[in-house]
């Protein structure tokens, strides 16, 4: 019997995957995390990226987190992110956007809390943006 | 024909009475099958939350958060109240305060005092007219609230608890059973109360990154917060319920009220007839 667990992926508003995987990676605040069955108990922030699981077949799927909890028992992997979407549904061009207007904000710094913000947006940004990328370059 | 026209005009308005009330039950049923999705979608993440914080309140973590240890004194306890910002919804508010309220009772013969985070029109309305301590207030959060407006009143009562001005935070409100029964719930939210699993009583721990402390923490606002949110989304959810049921008898009320006038409204008329034929009648016979 291969060995799996069970992922869930939810989000404030919506569940958005729950099933049995192979393998699961999460972007930790401390660096990409790489989880398999019966890892120890582990809890941890997340910071925006992508979450990538394998599931039993070998298909892979890409969610986009905009941070996050994540919580690792030894058969069952949770995720609670802020936000979440499937990596496919992430709007390239809205993120580019986003990217260039928070950049824009960031030049012209008016208060530390507009700064801040930008940044955190940025952020934002320049992640989904990687995540579409390594989407593509897998396929 | 005596009282005809009276009886005319009355189940005129109360026709028009009936055509607002159905309007308000179609409105509340569309309402509500929104707040329900609503309620449906946010419910996953509630639950999980407190999955994984009953996971941790097993653990044997070397930072206990104060949230997760109960206090022996128990001198002041706060409530936050949820309820809806319109009325015309049965009796939906009326039960869960007097629900509260006896709570609150309780707590008063005890010796404790009572504070109350009220949120929604209908709960400052009535904790305002009421003898007890309202500290904080939030309304006109809408159908579709945001975290964003919660925070604010909700972090007041963590505050106090952080301070030790509280003891205790409870949570009042609605919950959704179905579309006919909503039931009023109160809940302890502060400390956490985790149901202890005998099972996993052995010792263990979570490795946490980057350190307990500061996970945790976090971990426990989002948990107050989704509660808070998930609380609220049901509420509005039962509200819509409760509308829309009180709405429907309602209108049916009116229907039975106009069949009624109806029937007395021809008995009049059929009484003017007769009158008039025999007055004609006893008329002609004189001549």
């Amino acid at each position: 019997m291969s060995m799996t667990m069970h992922v869930d992926i939810v989000s404030a508003e919506t569940e958005i995957y729950s099933g049995t995987v192979t393998e699961c990676y999460a972007p930790a605040e401390m660096g990409e995390v790489g989880i398999h069955p019966r890892h120890a108990p582990l809890i941890t922030k997340l910071k925006p990226g992508e979450v990538r699981i394998i599931l039993q077949d070998g298909e892979e799927q890409s969610f986009f987190v905009n941070g996050g909890i994540l919580e690792i028992q030894p058969h069952v992997v949770t995720i609670l992110s802020d936000t979440a979407i499937r990596a496919a549904d992430i709007d390239e061009a809205a993120a580019n956007e986003a990217k260039a207007k928070a950049e824009a904000a960031m030049a012209d710094k008016k208060s530390d809390l507009d700064y801040a913000r930008a940044k955190a947006e940025l952020i934002e940004a320049i992640a989904k943006i990687e995540t579409i990328k390594k989407l593509r370059k897998r396929k | 024909m005596a009282g005809a026209k009276e009886i005319r005009s009355k189940i005129k308005s109360i026709q028009n009475t009936q055509k607002i009330t159905k309007a308000m039950e179609m409105v509340a049923a569309s309402k509500m099958r929104k707040a329900q999705e609503r309620m449906r979608a946010s419910r996953p993440y509630a639950d999980k939350i407190r999955n994984v914080l009953a996971h941790l309140a097993q653990a044997h973590p070397e930072y206990r958060h104060p949230y997760l240890s109960d206090r022996e004194q128990v001198n002041r306890v706060g409530y936050i109240i949820v309820s809806t910002d319109r009325g015309l919804c049965g009796g939906l508010n009326t039960n869960m305060f007097k629900a509260a309220v006896k709570e609150m009772i309780e707590w008063d013969s005890q010796g404790v005092d009572v504070d109350v985070c009220a949120i929604g029109k209908k709960a400052v309305g009535f904790f305002g007219r009421f003898k007890c301590n309202l500290v904080a207030q939030a309304d006109h959060l809408g159908d579709s609230p945001s975290m964003e407006d919660l925070i604010g009143t909700v972090k007041v009562m963590l505050d106090a608890y952080d301070e030790g001005k509280i003891d205790r935070l409870f949570l009042v409100h609605n919950v959704f059973v179905n579309t006919m029964t909503q039931q009023p719930l109160i809940h302890q939210m502060v400390p956490v109360s985790g149901d202890v699993d005998q099972q996993l009583e052995h010792h263990w721990d979570y490795i946490y990154e980057p350190d307990a402390r500061h996970i945790i923490d976090g971990l426990m606002f989002r948990f107050i917060e989704s509660q808070v949110y998930q609380g609220l989304v049901e509420n509005i959810a039962s509200e819509m319920s409760a509308r829309m049921v009180a709405m429907k008898s309602a209108t049916d009320n009116a229907g039975d009220i106009i069949k009624e006038l109806q029937t007395v409204y021809n008995k009049a008329r059929q009484a003017a007839i007769t009158q008039e034929i025999s007055e004609i009648v006893s008329g002609a016979a004189a001549v």
